[in-house]
């Protein structure tokens, strides 16, 4: 499948989502609408950025829904009380992800053990923090996520700047291609000359820099937090990455995609729960869909090399 | 207690009929976050009886029931911004979390939805709140045994889980009522989790090492194991304040059939999804509801205890549905 068709798949859903959605609740269909639909979305996709950027170095990060909820934690407590700790310990904790991915790579252990380890240390420090729910989101990040802008919803606006943004770094920038060719083939990033372990490092602290931020907005949306608020952003990131294009296999990732799969996800559940089917059968009918879209992208994909 | 109950329900169609002009064309949602335990199945059931039976009877235009798959917060935020979308008028919460769901309430307040919090209730200041009293629950306890035992003596208390809000707040209470009625001696605590076996486990450890026991004070879900315990150290029964279980139940009529023993029974009914729908009613049907609501108990004394033992299901918790006369009750006392 060609880069650029790459985008094609997830547009197509949502789109066909939208329309769905839009039909069974023409209410949806308006500004405020939007904004209600999508703004719990604005935290998923910048989780899920960051699960892409461990995804294209060849990893996958099992501590992200932990990692996001003590962000919030702390976003609440030390950010809110004292603002400049709080900005002392979200970058404490940026550069312990930074350390995990050199760790990583320096001992060759699997990723996927280190990060399932680093979410009890991230949930066991949250419920530290916060035992009982509590804690008050900063005026200026509640004032942020709730703004209104002209014509285009906040939640919408904010997806359309993540996606810009994160295309830069990931695609256009020099830092970002390496890093894509590191999940490509390690080996010939190493030869080249590059220190593996410090872009290992970066794409870690890169990704702990985007789990922050979905903390940070999650915690604008709720105006509170509590030790388990982002538990479920571990599958829904893995997830709106594959669905938004991304490939486990290192390097092949697309962040427009990813904050697409990620609206999507979110669309998904709106859409289900506006169909009145049971909280049993939801889950089920969300993992369809996800089986419905890489059904979809394989064919593709099959029928693009067949050509 | 059925007939009772039917009757209940049969005054409040009556009742609620007079009232349907102001809400006929209103929609009331139910948001639940947990459906996974005996008490939340009982709870859903009686509101979808007092829904059904409400859209029915034209009080409202509909009443649905919507729970999250998975106990999440940001699920269920998401799931009350859907009903905003769907034009709900109110929305019934019981919640996932006290306060990481106040931005989704917001929004909805803003919207101009009434959103009705009960048993795990949110802190927004724009909801209502239908709270329990558990701190009066504990008196309560303590009156009823000082009531039975004027000459007073030592007392052992069985606790919740440690570290919940509920478990501080009925301890509090009994320990207020101790201070009253200051014949009593609490000589021992243990923690019973709210689950027969753990309390059985931890009273026939601390037994051993205690004086005679006139009375154990309890929270619910451990009655029966605390029963057990005494029975298993062959050490007479003491009076013991049972929860609604109906295990407990069942074995207090046992022992009242046996040996004529005598208690109470308290706790909080499911049914207060059926008090929260009236509330919302009345709220929607314009009338002033302060913002801040208390549950009554559900006690079941020595007369009701067969009545309530046949309508509770075997493994569940008894119930009762509250009517729109409760409700007005509720408010009226808020007020």
């Amino acid at each position: 499948m060609l880069a650029r068709y790459r985008i094609l798949l997830p547009v197509i859903s949502l789109a066909v989502l939208l329309c769905l959605t839009f039909w069974m609740q023409p209410r949806a269909m308006s500004y405020f609408g939007l904004n209600l639909l999508f703004n719990l979305a604005v935290p998923i996709a910048l989780a899920t950025i960051a699960q892409m950027i461990i995804i294209m170095v060849n990893d996958i990060d099992l501590s992200l829904g932990a990692f996001v909820s003590l962000v919030a934690c702390v976003t609440a407590t030390w950010l809110n009380d004292a603002p400049l700790i709080g900005v002392l310990v979200l970058m404490a904790l940026i550069l312990t992800y930074a350390a995990m991915g050199a760790v990583i790579h320096m001992l060759e252990l699997p990723a996927i053990v280190v990060t399932l380890g680093m979410s009890f240390v991230w949930g066991g420090l949250a419920l530290f923090l916060l035992p009982t729910p509590g804690g008050a989101s900063p005026a200026w990040i509640r004032t942020l996520m709730t703004i209104k802008p002209p014509f285009i919803p906040m939640a919408v606006l904010a997806a359309i700047i993540i996606a810009a943004l994160t295309h830069l770094l990931v695609i256009r920038s020099k830092l970002g291609t390496v890093l894509r060719g590191l999940g490509g083939n390690t080996r010939s990033i190493a030869r080249a000359g590059w220190n593996v372990t410090a872009l290992k490092a970066t794409a870690y602290g890169l990704s702990g820099l985007f789990g922050v931020l979905a903390g940070m907005a999650l915690v604008g949306l709720t105006t509170s937090a509590d030790a388990n608020i982002a538990l479920r952003y571990t599958l829904l990131s893995i997830a709106g990455v594959i669905l938004g294009g991304g490939e486990f296999t290192g390097g092949k990732v697309s962040p427009t995609g990813a904050v697409i799969g990620a609206l999507t996800l979110t669309l998904a559940a709106s859409f289900l729960s506006f169909l009145r089917l049971s909280p049993d059968w939801q889950i089920g009918a969300q993992g369809a869909i996800l089986i419905l879209v890489l059904t979809a992208r394989l064919l593709f994909s099959r029928k693009g090399a067949a050509t | 207690m059925k007939t009772i109950m039917t009757g209940a329900a049969t005054l409040a169609l009556l009742a609620g009929a007079a009232y349907a002009e102001g809400t006929a064309d209103k929609r009331i949602a139910l948001s639940n976050n947990y459906a996974g335990n005996s008490w939340r199945q009982a709870m859903l059931q009686t509101f979808e009886e007092t829904a059904s039976a409400a859209v029915a009877d034209g009080v409202v235009a509909a009443a649905d029931a919507f729970t999250t798959s998975e106990n999440q917060t940001t699920e269920q935020a998401a799931q009350i911004q859907n009903m905003i979308l769907q034009g709900y008028d109110a929305i019934l919460l019981n919640a996932a979390s006290p306060t990481a769901l106040n931005g989704a309430v917001k929004e909805a307040c803003d919207a101009g939805v009434k959103v009705i919090s009960f048993d795990s209730i949110v802190t927004e200041p724009c909801a209502w709140r239908i709270a329990v009293d558990f701190v009066e629950m504990g008196r309560q306890e303590m009156d009823y045994v000082a009531s039975r035992l004027p000459e007073g003596g030592n007392l052992l208390e069985i606790r919740g889980l440690a570290g919940v809000s509920t478990d501080d707040a009925i301890s509090k209470g009994i320990h207020e009522g101790v201070a009253k009625h200051s014949q009593f001696e609490i000589v021992g605590a243990v923690h019973g989790d709210w689950a027969q076996d753990v309390a059985q486990k931890a009273v026939a450890g601390i037994l051993p090492s205690l004086p005679d026991i006139v009375a154990v004070v309890t929270q619910g879900g451990d009655g029966y194991g605390a029963a057990e315990a005494f029975a298993a150290a062959g050490r007479p029964t003491p009076l013991i304040v049972m929860g609604n279980r109906q295990d407990e139940l069942k074995w207090w009529a046992e022992q009242r059939d046996a040996n004529g023993y005598e208690t109470m029974s308290v706790s909080i009914a499911p049914g207060v999804a059926s008090l929260a729908f009236w509330v919302a009613q009345q709220i929607l049907a314009g009338e002033e509801v302060p913002k801040e609501l208390t549950v009554p108990f559900l006690t079941i004394n020595q007369d009701g205890l067969d009545a309530a033992l046949e309508t509770t299901p075997e493994g569940s918790v008894a119930n009762v549905s509250y009517s729109l006369d409760d409700a007005k009750a509720v408010i009226a006392g808020a007020k």
